[in-house]
């Protein structure tokens, strides 16, 4: 397989042929293809069991894909001679189970990697993190350990943290279905000014009112493959394919 | 705290009104077992003070304490590293690595300590000495031999802490850019500790009292200065009466210590809610 380098300076993200499989059997993404431009907001979804977190942890290589490419900003993660952790840096990752640092304040959390990654000093570090602070919405909770805050109030510190690393693209994981119903508003409200600031998001959801108010493209993907892409409203109303009616049948009311 | 009239009363009516609490009286959460142990020490260091055979013992033997003391630091920090090092390397993702530290720790565990530190001070070192071209003390070989052995017990305590900790916080980590060892050194390690520090607790007691194993090599810690001393006077019950006080008072001041460390370690935890 040829590497089409040309396509890639368009795309923000570009996943080609992607594939992984786990236990050699069992068969997570097929031959996943998209192509993300800078700016767009890319929402994903379907069954439980599809592949989607599969697809998104593919982009910054927690997950090493089985066979295909992955190029995110121009750097071909998939190459070996390319240094992972540079890259990485430059993508954040907003997960289901928020993961902070349960040893350290929210401001420590916030500056951690921007000390050890970026370099930055430690007075420029916490302004920063008070700077991503107020805009997600607490900055009264900076010398707070994450067990002191709510579900939603830990995903925000969470996008901070992400945030504060400058990334050129952010990921999101399902990041409201672990939250209580009265505090996912809060986390999306962050993210649908994230996305009007014009971040590259991809945000694997199922949450179709965050989907219709920002998505550019809406996925759906089943059993590892792209079934239909386009504009939310329309897959939501009129969907080409027989299994994203099911499932929009199954979800929506 | 109470006079005996006013805890009677509201026992008794706890009593009338059914098991409607579960408190339970002071005297049933109270540690007797420590007064028991407290008095029976007590009573030793009577018989130490006052009887001139037990003294005579205890100034033939507490001149080993300090070589008893400074083999137990010795061995357990070079354990700590041994343990530290061949724990990550367990769960490396270098097949040669992690295979190494695997052999290493079961063939360590599967052979009891005492042929391990002859093997060790009699066949190993003086192999590798012919090499060397200089001499290794038996303390030295003896202190190294337990450092050996308590590396393979603490690398199990070191990989199980460092397991207890979720894969998403190192997934965390790397996805902010953090290398491998930063998120280790800085995510992991910080977590597990509270794991690991109550179980590497034991094993420093259990290196305190494994010290007597020394005996053997001639090292003149406490156990040994106790076998001479009973040899020459045939004082056996008198030489084995104090070095059991001496063992018992260094471990169990140390448990009370550990427990404070323990308990302050789980309130921290407590005050973070």
């Amino acid at each position: 397989m040829a590497i089409d380098t040309g396509s890639s300076t368009t795309s923000m993200i570009s996943l080609r042929g992607l594939s992984k499989t786990f236990d050699k059997t069992i068969h997570a993404v097929r031959d996943f293809d998209l192509e993300i431009a800078e700016g767009e907001v890319v929402v994903i979804v379907g069954p439980s069991g599809s592949g989607k977190s599969t697809v998104l942890r593919c982009i910054n290589l927690l997950e090493v894909p089985t066979e295909g490419f992955v190029t995110v900003d121009g750097y071909e993660l998939t190459e070996v001679k390319t240094d992972l952790d540079h890259v990485r840096a430059e993508v954040g990752m907003v997960f289901q189970q928020f993961n902070l640092f349960p040893h350290l304040t929210v401001l420590q959390n916030i500056t951690l990697a921007q000390r050890k990654v970026r370099g930055r000093g430690k007075a420029e570090a916490e302004e920063e993190a008070v700077r991503q602070l107020v805009r997600v919405g607490i900055p009264e909770k900076a010398d707070a350990y994450p067990r002191q805050l709510s579900g939603g109030q830990q995903q925000r510190v969470a996008i901070a943290r992400s945030l504060a690393m400058d990334p050129k693209v952010m990921l999101f994981d399902e990041p409201t279905s672990a939250l209580d119903p009265e505090m996912v508003k809060e986390v999306l409200d962050v993210m649908l000014e994230l996305a009007s600031e014009g971040m590259t998001m991809v945000v694997v959801t199922h949450e179709m009112g965050f989907a219709k108010a920002a998505a550019d493209r809406l996925v759906f993907i089943d059993e590892g493959e792209i079934v239909e892409v386009g504009l939310p409203e329309e897959v939501f109303s009129n969907p080409a394919h027989e299994r994203t009616r099911a499932f929009f049948d199954k979800i929506l009311y | 705290m109470d006079s005996d009239a006013t805890t009677a009363s509201p026992t008794r009516r706890k009593r009338d009104a059914g098991r409607v609490s579960d408190e339970r009286p002071w005297w049933d959460t109270f540690p007797w077992w420590g007064v028991v142990i407290a008095a029976i020490l007590i009573w030793m260091a009577v018989q130490i003070v006052q009887n001139d055979d037990y003294n005579l013992a205890w100034t033939r033997i507490y001149p080993g304490l300090r070589i008893t003391v400074r083999t137990t630091f010795q061995a357990f920090g070079i354990a700590l590293f041994i343990g530290l090092v061949i724990g990550i390397g367990q769960i490396s993702r270098n097949l040669v690595v992690r295979n190494l530290s695997r052999i290493y720790v079961e063939f360590i565990r599967g052979i009891p300590i005492l042929p391990l530190i002859f093997v060790m001070a009699l066949i190993v070192v003086p192999w590798a000495q012919e090499r060397l071209g200089y001499r290794i003390g038996f303390e030295m070989r003896a202190t190294v031999t337990l450092a050996l052995i308590y590396g393979a017990y603490m690398a199990e305590i070191f990989r199980g802490g460092i397991q207890s900790i979720p894969p998403g916080q190192t997934e965390a980590g790397r996805s902010l850019g953090l290398t491998g060892r930063q998120t280790m050194r800085s995510v992991v390690l910080p977590q597990a500790m509270r794991a690991i520090i109550p179980p590497l607790g034991n094993d420093f007691i259990a290196v305190l009292k494994d010290t007597s194993l020394l005996s053997v090599l001639g090292v003149l810690e406490i156990t040994q200065k106790t076998r001479q001393f009973s040899a020459s006077t045939f004082k056996f019950r008198e030489g084995y009466f104090v070095v059991a006080f001496t063992y018992l008072c260094l471990t169990l001041g140390l448990s009370i210590l550990l427990g404070v460390l323990e308990r302050r370690m789980t309130r921290d935890r407590k005050g973070e809610r």
